[in-house]
């Protein structure tokens, strides 16, 4: 599953001590033809047929890989709903889904999902004109080969109508341990839900969002152009990142804060067992140290690499095998020490 | 601590609040139910069970008989199917229930009517009206920047399109 050619995740990018990723998707159907969920096996093989012609007729054919959800091994397609290339519903879609995925893994269009058509694009640090650039161009690309759903009143037409309009959905991955701690996201998802936006954990099956990883998206998609979404979001997310980098000043002051920094760092470099909930509350004090520059000669590009390579349906995809719990968190404690640099 | 409002059994760790249309709603859920009301995906981050809420907003079911009679030529689907499953059948189906669809469209994003990107298939009137569109934010932004060599120019564009419009 996982080839050797270059991430897009390998890397962090612009405002990346706070922004992890950014990510755009587009939803988009044909005209005609009835949502995946009323289509035969048949007619959805057809479809897919349609979108993997489209992207054969271009240039970028070369760049994509193409995978029948059908021939998918179970813990390749849990990776990838980890690596959020999929949706979970997808992942056990079966056979009459695919999915088309750029060889860097940046872009993935799924087929068969909800919508006939997902586009998604995925960038490291913020970059949202970036992000919406590509996948304009991809949707420009299968628009040329195929006649989308489109309604001059109600925009692209969705299975579900949250999506009607542009059907884009974009968002910013942050890392917010700051706020976090200070107790401030509740009410930071009080104020971006009267803007049209939504902020929520992505990470953290326990008792609190694992590692302080929150995603901030738009929400309204009808009466709004993808601009102006994507200025609406823009607007907050850079208020936000100043409000984590205050709150990180301050904790900075605090000598408990540098304590557990360093103290995450010594668990990370030495246990020989680790969870996927202990890991991310552990990296995310590290990320947060190696951001204020209190810990040095660890970058954030390693640690976004870490945190997608440590979950725990990729680190079995990458064995190529099957592992129970116990057995995952040695691995995972393996590779978090080899890529940490420590010594033994 | 707070339980969560779904079961009434697990700590609450996701909250969700949501504001439509100036009416504001709050819930707290623990990770299960979050999960199984579709929050734990990155997916859908709309952070709504849309199926519950569009029934809840048809909930008339002295009418439910009279509008299954009207089914959609492109899947079949009846207008309270879809209220039931919160889910179009298929393009068209937004066609036919139009006018009964709207509303709940409406109280969804807050407003109705396009903006934005239109595929080539798009009717020639739209995408004049789109391009027209354009060019009269791009004329504000000019005038605002003292372009005015830039502002004759669009000027010119825009009274063009105007006068194919008649
Ligand atoms: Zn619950
Ligand atoms: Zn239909």
């Amino acid at each position: 599953m996982r080839n050797k050619a270059a991430k897009w995740y390998q890397m962090s990018g612009a405002e990346g001590d706070v922004v992890i990723s950014t990510r755009v998707r587009l939803a988009r159907n044909l005209s005609g033809v009835p949502f995946p969920a009323n289509l035969s096996q048949e007619r959805k093989l057809e479809v897919a047929k349609k979108a993997r012609d489209a992207i054969k007729a271009t240039k970028k054919a070369d760049e994509f890989d193409f995978l029948d959800m059908g021939n998918i091994e179970a813990r390749d397609a849990l990776s990838m709903v980890e690596r959020h290339l999929i949706s979970p519903e997808f992942s056990k879609s079966g056979k009459g889904s695919a999915l088309l995925l750029k060889k860097d893994e940046s872009v993935s269009i799924m087929i068969n999902e909800e919508d006939h058509f997902r586009i998604q694009v995925m960038c490291p640090g913020l970059d949202l004109d970036g992000a919406y650039r590509i996948a304009d161009e991809i949707d420009d690309l299968l628009d040329s080969q195929v006649q989308f759903a489109f309604d001059d009143r109600l925009g692209y037409l969705t299975q579900c109508p949250t999506n009607l309009g542009t059907g884009m959905r974009a968002s910013i991955m942050l890392h917010l341990p700051a706020l976090h701690e200070r107790g401030a996201i509740q009410q930071l998802a009080n104020t971006v839900s009267k803007l049209g936006l939504t902020i929520r954990g992505l990470y953290g099956e326990g008792s609190k969002p694992e590692g302080a990883i929150y995603q901030l998206s738009n929400q309204v998609t009808l009466g709004i152009s993808e601009q102006a979404a994507i200025e609406n979001l823009k607007g907050i997310a850079a208020q936000i990142i100043r409000e984590e980098r205050n709150a990180r000043e301050q904790l900075r002051l605090n000598p408990r804060f540098e304590d557990r920094v360093w103290r995450s760092l010594g668990l990370l470099q030495t246990a020989r067992m680790m969870s996927h909930d202990e890991f991310m509350s552990l990296i995310s004090n590290l990320r947060v140290g190696v951001a204020l520059g209190i810990v040095d000669g660890i970058s954030l590009d390693t640690i976004s690499e870490l945190i997608n390579d440590a979950q725990p349906a990729t680190i079995m995809a990458a064995a190529r095998r099957d592992m129970d719990p116990s057995e995952r968190d040695v691995e995972r404690a393996k590779m978090v020490r080899t890529r940490l640099g420590a010594k033994n | 601590m707070m339980l969560c409002q779904h079961c009434g059994k697990n700590v609450a760790t996701t909250f969700i609040k949501k504001t439509i249309n100036g009416e504001t709603t709050q819930s707290h859920l623990c990770s299960e139910c979050a999960a199984e009301l579709g929050y734990d995906s990155m997916f859908n981050s709309f952070g709504f069970d849309f199926g519950n809420f569009w029934g809840s907003l048809f909930a008339e079911p002295a009418k439910k008989s009279l509008s299954d009679a009207v089914r959609c030529e492109g899947c079949g689907h009846s207008f309270s199917e879809i209220v039931e499953s919160g889910k179009a059948g298929c393009p068209s189906c937004y066609t036919t229930f139009y006018d009964r669809l709207l509303p709940s469209i409406q109280r969804i994003h807050g407003k109705t009517g396009h903006t934005g990107k239109v595929p080539t298939g798009a009717s020639d009137k739209l995408k004049k009206d789109k391009e027209l569109e354009r060019l009269r934010a791009e004329l504000a932004k000019c005038i605002a920047a003292q372009q005015y060599e830039k502002c004759a120019e669009l000027r010119d564009r825009i009274r063009e399109l105007e006068k194919e419009d008649r």
